[in-house]
């Protein structure tokens, strides 16, 4: 594990910038030199339940880094929780950690939401995750942040034999956005998919970087990101999955597909696969393009407007990765998400 | 109805139409017949409003209207209808998503009420059975994994749905055996009445057996260099475009 560095908000020793591989598109330490004076206790009164509010579940909870209630959570059984990153600071930083873990067998959804009011802060947020033997956790990420916000968010996952883990992030970035998600994959019948969603306009960012480590046999992963960019705005995407030697029979894929659709937005990718073992069945694919213009005129033609036609096309595009949420209730909500953000 | 006066249009640098001119009343159907290359599908691209294909001279006017003024999707509004040779496929859209977003889009640019979810599925159930299409398949991505002939049967049921007053059919038999043909060609006849006009493009007379014109015209190099009534389809078939081509003026 720690296969990417940690970082200490307190030590601007600490922040990679782009001479750090794993940072090279995300040059943190160009945009924040030092280490942010902390950020005041909110004492924000929590109004409704975000954006996953309807879904129900237990409720766990950060405002600028300090813990409402609980910061742990073990899940047993069939359980929701609604994990909230709750930012509201103005050119502060506040860090935190979230510790959940499902117990063998468990089934636990977990509804993250990193919800940014305020101005230029720093957030790094931290969830430590363990999925016990045979149990099965979906995390689902929706992020709506300041367009000058600072914010990183590192998850490492620890997944045991038979276990299952889906991850699904939709984002629409902030000034400087790092989603990593870290994962030991123990082979053993163990399935994990991680998949990832980004609308980014005007000059925002977004960095989805993924590590998935397997370190035993018979194991699979699946890995599917979509993004628009469109504006100034620049999308990144490291993905790596590494199989350990020993790790036959590993099943693993990924798919990383953009559009740009602004002649200055970027779009950075960097696919790995990184092999180990002999008998394993392993492909990456990447596309960036733009979208089909043929596609575009004939929905014009039936007298659907451009602008119209083009969110049309392009939450077509991005909707795979909507459809693979398997909660019903979660994948109707991310859907609203992405239509209100086209 | 249409009239097409002097109308140049090319494509990139290389001019295709060079000085077409026609008139279609309201009420008839009109063929264009020519040889390939002769610009036939580049007229149902510009009275549409392709991107690409610029007209530099001349005028169209529909309904009395300046038709090149306008976008894409607002001659859709005004009942542009341009049956596509190859219909595109478009992954992610249901078939059912998109026509109703489009007939829609086009009663609100016409100021009209748009039709409700359970009364669009009546009108398409109707619609569909009369084109013999399967219903299930309109709930997937449009044109996806069709085949050529039910294709270009999504392209007759959007025009009974979308009512269009202006259709342009582009060689809208290709691909189609004849019973796909006939069920296609009923779809189209149906749509005749005195308050359309319509254009069918093609290359072959075949078509016509089907979907009977009142005038024929025949595009070569840009022009339409010879109109008649419908014996002229048939002069074509026996004689070919020989005659009309430039090496032989």
């Amino acid at each position: 594990m720690n296969a990417l560095p940690l970082i200490d908000l307190k030590d601007a020793s600490s922040f990679p910038s782009r001479r750090t591989e794993a940072w090279k598109y995300s040059d943190l330490r160009k945009y924040l030199r030092e280490a942010p004076a902390p950020s005041p206790s909110a004492a924000i009164s929590i109004t409704g339940g975000g954006p996953f509010e309807a879904l129900g579940g237990e409720a766990m909870v950060f405002v600028n880094g300090r813990p409402v209630g609980a910061s742990a959570f073990m899940g047993s059984g069939q359980q929701t929780v609604r994990l909230r990153f709750m930012s509201k600071a103005t050119g502060t930083g506040h860090a935190t950690t979230a510790r959940i873990s499902a117990r063998a067998g468990a089934k636990l959804l977990i509804l993250e939401t990193h919800e940014g009011e305020g101005s230029a802060y720093v957030a790094h947020n931290r969830l430590e995750l363990d999925v016990a033997r045979g149990a099965e956790v979906t995390r689902i990420v929706l992020t709506d942040e300041p367009e000058d916000a600072i914010s990183i968010t590192q998850a490492q996952v620890r997944v045991e034999a038979g276990g299952r883990y889906r991850q699904t992030i939709a984002t629409t970035g902030a000034r400087l956005q790092r989603l990593e998600t870290e994962v030991r994959h123990p082979g053993q019948g163990a399935e994990v998919r991680i998949d990832g969603l980004y609308v980014l306009s005007d000059a925002r960012q977004a960095d989805l970087t993924s590590v998935v480590d397997h370190v035993g046999a018979d194991g699979t992963t699946s890995q599917l990101t979509k993004g628009v960019v469109r504006d100034t705005a620049r999308g990144v995407f490291q993905g790596r999955i590494v199989v350990e030697r020993g790790a036959d029979g590993t099943d693993a894929r990924m798919g990383h597909h953009a559009l740009i659709l602004g002649e200055r937005a970027e779009v950075d990718a960097k696919p790995e696969l990184v092999i180990y073992a002999d008998d394993v069945q392993c492909a990456h694919g990447n596309t960036v393009g733009n979208l089909d213009q043929a596609a575009l005129f004939y929905l014009q033609q039936r007298g659907i407007p451009a602008d119209e036609a083009r969110a049309l096309l392009t939450e077509a595009f991005l909707v795979e990765v909507v459809d693979r949420i398997e909660h019903e209730g979660a994948r109707e909500v991310v859907r609203e998400w992405l239509t209100a953000r086209l | 109805m249409l009239s097409i006066a002097n109308l140049h249009v090319s494509v990139g640098d290389k001019p295709i139409l060079k000085g077409l001119s026609l008139d279609v009343p309201a009420g008839e159907v009109h063929a264009i017949m020519g040889p390939n290359g002769a610009g036939k599908s580049t007229l149902g691209y510009a009275l549409s409003g392709r991107p690409g294909y610029e007209a530099t001279e001349g005028a169209v006017s529909w309904k009395g209207e300046d038709l090149l003024a306008l976008e894409p999707a607002e001659r859709a509004a005004k009942g542009v209808f341009l049956s596509f040779q190859y219909p595109i496929e478009i992954p992610g859209v249901p078939a059912l998503t998109f026509v109703r977003t489009a007939l829609n889009a086009q009663k609100r640019a016409r100021g009209e009420e748009e039709v409700s979810a359970p009364a669009f599925l009546k009108m398409v159930k109707a619609a569909s059975a009369a084109l013999k299409m399967d219903f299930d398949m309109l709930k997937r991505p449009l044109n996806v994994g069709f085949s050529g002939g039910e294709k270009k049967r999504m392209e007759i049921l959007q025009m009974a749905l979308l009512e269009p007053s202006l259709l342009i059919l582009d060689e809208t038999d290709s691909g189609l055996d004849i019973d796909a043909l006939r069920i296609v060609a009923d779809g189209v006849n149906a749509l005749r009445s005195p308050e359309r006009a319509m254009l069918v493009i093609t290359h072959y007379q075949r078509l016509l057996d089907y979907i009977k014109p009142d005038r024929v015209h025949v595009l070569a190099a840009g022009r339409i260099v010879a109109s008649g009534g419908p014996e002229l389809a048939h002069q074509l078939e026996a004689e070919g475009y020989d005659k009309y081509l430039p090496e032989a003026a």
